[in-house]
């Protein structure tokens, strides 16, 4: 099994590009794709411990992110 | 095997996000961001999560860019809002965005990781299945927040009903 913190990494890496796209670019539209994809790496660290943790937890927590970024995004 | 496909997966991953922050126009962004949401979506079927991998490919692939789409497509922004940014406010911001990197990677090298284990291994997810698992974990112990995400999402259609039309 890959360890987990290759995964941990990897999101680390996205949320990173994320905090640099929202602090870097003025258009409001790419700001908001750069907010869902801090959103995104969170899911993905989530997703990460409930695998290695072998808990369901995080998924449900991902399941529920998901909601609320559905909702903001649709007002 | 699966380090090779979490290579690829994360290598695409990253470009992709690299694409949505660097590239000028907001319609090419939309689709470096499709790209990044469905090799995510990969990489959580290879973390044994095959309904969220699911879900993102719908809610995020399907909706939200599509979404993000219409809303370029529409309104066409096309120049950038407002001034650049100065130089020095670019570097600025990603030495701090670089100097968080470089904390969470040292927590994660040198923490462990921590919690205790769960009862959901991955023999027992294959037997139940995964979607099984997750509605019968949703609908017992995290019933609350269930209900209330339906009550977000209903505020959500008022609210964009109420927005769109001015007067009812």
């Amino acid at each position: 099994m890959i360890p987990s913190s290759y995964y941990l990494i990897l999101s680390a890496v996205l949320f990173t590009i994320g905090v640099i796209g929202v602090l870097v670019r003025r258009n409001a539209i790419v700001v908001f794709m750069c907010i869902e994809m801090m959103l995104n790496a969170v899911n993905l660290t989530f997703i990460t411990f409930s695998r290695y943790l072998n808990s369901l937890d995080g998924q449900i927590f991902v399941f529920l992110v998901m909601t609320v970024a559905a909702a903001t995004r649709s007002t | 095997m699966e380090l090779a496909l979490f290579v690829i997966l994360a290598v695409i991953a990253v470009i992709a996000a690299a694409g949505v922050v660097l590239s000028k126009k907001a319609a090419t962004s939309a689709l470096f961001l499709l790209l990044n949401f469905c090799t995510l979506a990969g990489l959580y079927i290879l973390l044994n999560a095959q309904f969220i991998a699911v879900a993102q490919v719908i809610i995020y692939a399907g909706a939200i860019v599509v979404l993000f789409l219409f809303v370029v497509m529409l309104l066409s922004p096309g120049k950038e809002e407002g001034k650049d940014r100065t130089p020095y406010a670019k570097i600025f911001a990603v030495f701090l965005a670089v100097l968080m990197l470089v904390e969470v990677g040292y927590v994660v090298f040198t923490g462990v990781l921590g919690g205790t284990s769960g009862q959901y291994t991955p023999e027992k997810m294959a037997e139940v299945g995964n979607v099984q698992a997750i509605g019968q974990v949703l609908f017992t112990d995290f019933l609350l927040p269930f209900e209330l995400a339906s009550v977000l999402l209903l505020v959500g259609i008022v609210g964009a009903v109420v927005l769109a039309k001015r007067e009812l």
